[in-house]
Parts: structure tokens; sequence; C-alpha cells
């Protein structure tokens, strides 16, 4: 809902969070549910509260654990029989300067800073090793916003014996873990406190009169942050980009004014804001958002904007250019299914509100209300579309991965039949148990992939990694290459063994793969697999959702026999692995 | 302003808070008589009625209310000047 999008109206989330909370839970959306325990130095209640709403707003059904007043570190050294039994999937720590155990002082030595400075880290430290060890849970941590007043004035940031200077050289050990620490994520409350304005965050009373570490206007800028770590390691950021051209990219319209007089470069102020905002972009495609154009333009008209020589962009820097004059939301839909997403892991970017209008009311897609050109960077950064938790391989290489696909599909229309063309394509495939490096990519798929996945279960990176140390299951991660490049990790395939059958409790496919034959070839390892172990009977499940439909009759595709089914579309298929044919023709699979 | 044009608004307040549309609060009208009226929402309602009437009550003040007649009282002599 608009309410909790970027930029939202913090009062009025606060004021009306009770009314937000019953209309979400009215849509009766299907949500990802997990458990959070919010750790907190301070108050935490109203963080809980409007947590709550973003990340039912992102389709995350949050339950919480909140510990008792200031006790984050007690709760976890000593075992707090309560959080041991809610047994959290993720915790935030919420902590801030106020809960410092002593503080720098003029009077102490360097190594006397020094010591204060290790005891305050170790003591963190040992209570996320705590955590990892216990829960495995994502940790959420805050840094240390700057203090609010200055003993030492400037020198306050460069002397050691400043509050300031000892705030940095903590939060740098924070970052030090931070990098080592795939599933630790750091709450940047330092850089928030400073946009929002440290004086107006900190204010004191808030801490004398409620012992709330931050004013309660900014708890809703705190928790859209939050749910924007949450939601991106759970791989629900959006992935692509679709942007209007003329007043978007550049000043003026091309078709109208010619291309020599479009403003963008360097030449006047106007043409440097929509200079650095192609810029924004580009760097956009460099950490793995799609860009796509969508432009009521002759495409004539739109490719000699995009090639101006002054611009940042050009039209190579995208996936898909739609110009024309069909309807926007139109275009959109096209380029989804063209690329194999869903329309709403789009953002779109337009100077128009009436298109903006139409577009997310026809498609559900977000566009946030980009106001005038100085202004896109902020309102597109700070609304956390792309937010980053990791950046894996296959994130830097994405647009590579789609242009490749663009290749196929101009190849697939000159071949007679569709095996003709899958034989062109010379497919090999790497299908093999988990490796430790690819787990972080297994996780984001079991979170994202949504259409091809039979049970829709979802998986948090120690979960993973307990499924990857555990004797009881067979793993299977696909990878497919053809001669257009190399896909990545596609499919996932998760079967647990229970006496002497083997129950697929995850069965997935990147959409990127669809109709390759790739479930074919996952599907012949993962009988020899199961043949080799001496397994006689593997069982499926397929629950339905809004957006699996595709899978429904996978299993029967398979030669599964269907054993159950109820009301709700929950079907369980087996097959019997002796009388098992293999399938795959098409790709070469290796075993490594 | 006059108290009741204050009363009027500050039960907008109290129903967008509280979430309850059957709210009507009077001079007299304590924490006791609204049932979710606890310390943390009313850090909450604090902020709200700051915010409808753009005012700040001060630390003492908001410790020290007992009834809605004390907001009001506070909140009549901050916006006359």
């Amino acid at each position: 809902m608009t309410e909790l999008e970027y930029p939202f109206d913090s009062g009025l989330i606060l004021k009306k969070r009770k009314r937000l909370k019953r209309e979400l839970l009215a849509t009766g959306d299907n949500r990802i549910k997990k458990k959070i325990a919010v750790l907190g130095g301070s108050t935490t209640s109203d963080i809980t509260s409007i947590l709550e709403l973003f990340l039912l707003n992102v389709g995350i059904e949050p339950e919480f654990y909140e510990c008792e007043y200031a006790q984050f570190w007690q709760d976890v050294m000593f075992e707090n029989e309560k959080l041991y039994e809610f047994s959290p999937d993720i915790v935030y720590i919420h902590t801030s300067i106020r809960n410092f155990t002593e503080r720098v002082s003029v009077k102490m030595s360097e190594s006397e800073v020094s010591l204060l400075l290790e005891s305050e880290y170790k003591r963190f430290e040992e209570m996320w090793e705590k955590l990892k060890a216990d829960f495995g849970a994502v940790i959420i941590q805050n840094n240390f916003e700057q203090p609010y007043y200055r003993l030492l004035g400037n020198k306050d940031a460069s002397d050691i014996h400043g509050l300031t200077n000892f705030v940095t050289r903590l939060n740098l050990k924070f970052y030090e873990y931070a990098e080592c620490n795939q599933s630790f994520f750091i709450n940047d409350i330092n850089y928030l406190s400073a946009d929002f304005g440290l004086s107006k965050w900190s204010e004191p009373k808030w801490w004398y009169m409620y012992k709330y570490s931050l004013c309660l206007d900014a708890v809703p800028t705190l928790c859209y942050n939050i749910a924007n770590i949450i939601k991106s390691f759970l791989g629900r950021n959006k992935k692509a980009l679709a942007l209007d051209l003329d007043n978007t990219l550049w000043g003026g319209v091309v078709g109208d004014d010619g291309v020599d007089k479009i403003v963008i470069g360097q030449e006047t102020a106007e043409a440097e804001a929509y200079y650095e905002f192609q810029e924004y972009i580009k760097a956009q495609k460099d950490i793995g958002v799609l860009l796509t154009a969508a432009s009521k333009n002759d495409e004539e008209n739109a490719l000699a904007g995009l090639n101006h020589s002054d611009a940042a962009l050009s039209a190579d820097d995208f996936i898909s250019i739609k110009a024309n004059w069909e309807p926007k939301d139109v275009n959109i839909r096209n380029t989804a299914d063209e690329l194999g997403l869903l329309p709403e892991s789009f953002v779109f970017v337009d100077d128009n509100p009436a298109e903006r209008m139409i577009v997310s009311s026809q498609l559900g897609v977000q566009a946030p209300p980009i106001e005038s050109v100085d202004s896109y960077i902020k309102t597109l950064d700070r609304s956390g579309f792309f937010e980053v938790t990791s950046l894996s391989d296959d994130d830097l290489k994405r647009s590579e991965m789609y242009e490749a696909n663009a290749k196929r599909n101009i190849q697939r229309a000159k071949f007679q039949s569709y095996n003709d063309y899958l034989s062109s394509l010379e497919m090999t495939a790497e299908i093999a148990d988990f490796k430790p490096i690819d787990l972080q990519r297994i996780t984001q798929l079991t979170n994202k992939s949504n259409q091809f996945n039979l049970t829709t279960k979802r998986f948090t990176q120690p979960e993973i990694e307990a499924v990857f140390e555990s004797n009881d299951y067979i793993r299977l991660c696909g990878r497919l290459r053809d001669k257009f490049g190399d896909n990545g990790i596609v499919s996932v395939v998760i079967g647990k063994i229970n006496n002497g059958a083997l129950d697929i409790i995850l069965w997935l496919m990147s959409c990127r793969v669809l109709k390759r034959d790739m479930e074919y070839a996952m599907l012949d390892t993962l009988v020899k697999k199961a043949y080799d172990m001496g397994i006689k009977k593997i069982i499926g499940y397929y629950y339905p959702t809004v957006k699996n439909k595709m899978v429904a009759t996978l299993y029967k595709d398979f030669g599964f026999d269907k054993i159950s089914g109820d009301d709700s579309g929950n079907t369980v298929w087996s097959l019997e692995v002796s009388s098992y044919q293999p399938k795959n023709k098409v790709i070469d699979v290796k075993e490594k | 302003m006059d108290r009741q044009d204050i009363i009027d608004r500050l039960n907008e307040v109290f129903r967008d808070v509280f979430d309850d549309d059957e709210i009507e609060v009077d001079e007299e009208t304590t924490a006791d008589d609204i049932e979710d009226w606890d310390s943390i929402e009313h850090i909450n309602l604090i902020s709200a009625v700051e915010s409808e009437f753009g005012v700040r009550f001060k630390m003492g003040e908001v410790s020290g209310m007992n009834d809605v007649g004390e907001m009001i009282s506070i909140i009549e002599e901050r916006t006359e000047k």
C-alpha cells in the first residue's frame, strides 16, 4: 500500500498503525512467515509494531519476540528460556551509544582507550557468535550513531579521546565482522541518523522520558531500512527498472525537439542533473539490475536519444527497449514475459504521474513519485528497491545472462522443430551435490522462485547450511551452460530420506531456463542417486500457490503416479525408482 | 479555538490512535476509560496530539496529565498567543 512506500508520512504511519495493520491482514495475501527476535538496548515496542507493517507490505509475516527492557545481551548470554523456546530465524539487535558500558575519557591513556574499544567490541562479538551457534539465525545489528554532543568540539572526531572517534573506530570493527560473516548485516543507523538529522534523531528527551534511543518520528525510517535488509536477503528485491525516456533520462522531448536539443551532458545545471541520474542508473546495472526502456516514441528517436554523445547511458546498456505508441503497461508486461519475470519485479520510473498511475494500477508495479530531476536519485535510492545484502557472481553477471537469452530467442526462430533448436544450443549441465560456495545462491533461489517451485518452501542461509551438513538428504544443484553463455545455478532439488523412500521437499527452477529440458536432467540425476543409495520410491509434493500453476502437472509429466490429493489442490505423487527410464536427451550432463 | 474545538480534534486523534470510531472523549476521560490506553500507546498518543496541534509538551507535563481536560488546558495555553 502506498502509505508504506517511500516517501512515506511517518506521522500518519505512527498514528494509524492499527488501521494499517488491519487493512494489510485483510488482503489475505500468502506471506512468508519468519520468527524475528528484537533484542533492544532501549524501548522497542514501537519498533516491532511499525516493522511489522513494512514487512507485511512486502509479503513477509513476522512473529516477534521482544526481550525485556535493555536485556539484549543478557537474553543471549544467559540463555533466556523464552528466547530459546522461540528459536528465531532472524535476530535484530537494536543498540545505540546509550548502551556503551563505559564512556571514553580524556583521563585515559592510549592503551586504555584501545582496551575499552576492544572490550566493547568483544561483548558484541561473543553475543553474535553465540546467536550463530545456538540458532543459526540471521543477525541484523545496528552500528552506532554519532554522539549528539562533542566534548572536544571538532577534535572529537580525530582524537582517540573523543566519543565521535570512538564510535567511528568501533563501527569499523563491526564492519570487519560483517565482511567475514554472510548472515550478519549492519543496519546503518549512522547514515540514517545523519540523513534524518542527528539532533532530531537523538533528541534526548525521548531517552529521559521513555528510554527511546531515537525519537518516535524516526522509527518508521529505521523500520523501513530494516525491512529492506530482510526483504533483500530473502530474495524479494525488485529485479528490473522500466525507464521512461523523455524528461526522465533527459530533458525535453526527443521526437519534438530533435536529438541535438535534448538536455543531457555538462552544459547546463539541468543537463548535469540528467547526466548524474544516467550515471546512477548505469551503476544500477553494475549491481545486477536489469535496465529496460518503456517510452512513447518512434524507436528511431528513442535510440538517437539514448546514443546521444553526451549521455552516460547508451542503448547497449538496456536489455529491452520498447519505444512505440502502445500503452506502457502493455509494453512492460511484454518485456516481463520476454525476460521470464513477473511484472511486479519491475520498478517503473516516469516523470508523468498519469503514466505512473496507469502502470501501477494495471500491473501492481511500484512507480515512485519522482518529482524533479534533482531528486530522482534520492527518491530511487531511499526506496531501497535493490538493497544489496550480498553481491553474488550471478548478480554481477545478470545482464549478460539475459542478453544471451535474447540471442537464444533469435536462434529459436530459425529451427523447424523445438528439439532441433534445443540440440543446437549445445547445452551442458553440471548437476551435483551442494558446494559451500553455492549455498548463498541456493538460499536466494529458495526465497525468490515462485513460478517453477513445487512446494514454495523458503530457507534461510543457516537452514540451507544445516541441510548441507546432514546425511539425511539428497541435494542437487544444477548449473546450465550453452553456446551463448552460462546461466549460473538454475535449479535446486532437496529430497529427505525417509524409511527407504525419498520425500522431495524442494524442487525449483529459475524461469530463465524454462523449456530447456533441464528438469529432465535433474530428475535423471536424482533417480540415479536414489537408486545408488538403495531407495525404492520417490515421493513428490505439489502445493499450489497463486504463482506456481505451471508445475501443477509436473510430476504427472514425469511419470509419477498420483497417490493422494485434497480440497485445496495439494497433491502427492510417487515413482518406483526401478521402473524409471532416463528422459533427458539434449543436455550433456556432468556430475562433478 | 475554544475547548470544544480542541475536544473535537482530539477525538479524531484518539480514534486514529486506538483504531476505534466509537471513542468519544470529554474533559474527564482518563486512561482507565480506554481499554488500549497503556504506557506505550500513551507515547504514541502524545506524539500524535503534538503534531495535530503543532505543540510540544514539556517532559513534566507528559507524565503529569491526569485527564483529557488537563491536556486541553495545555493545548489551549500553547496555541493562544
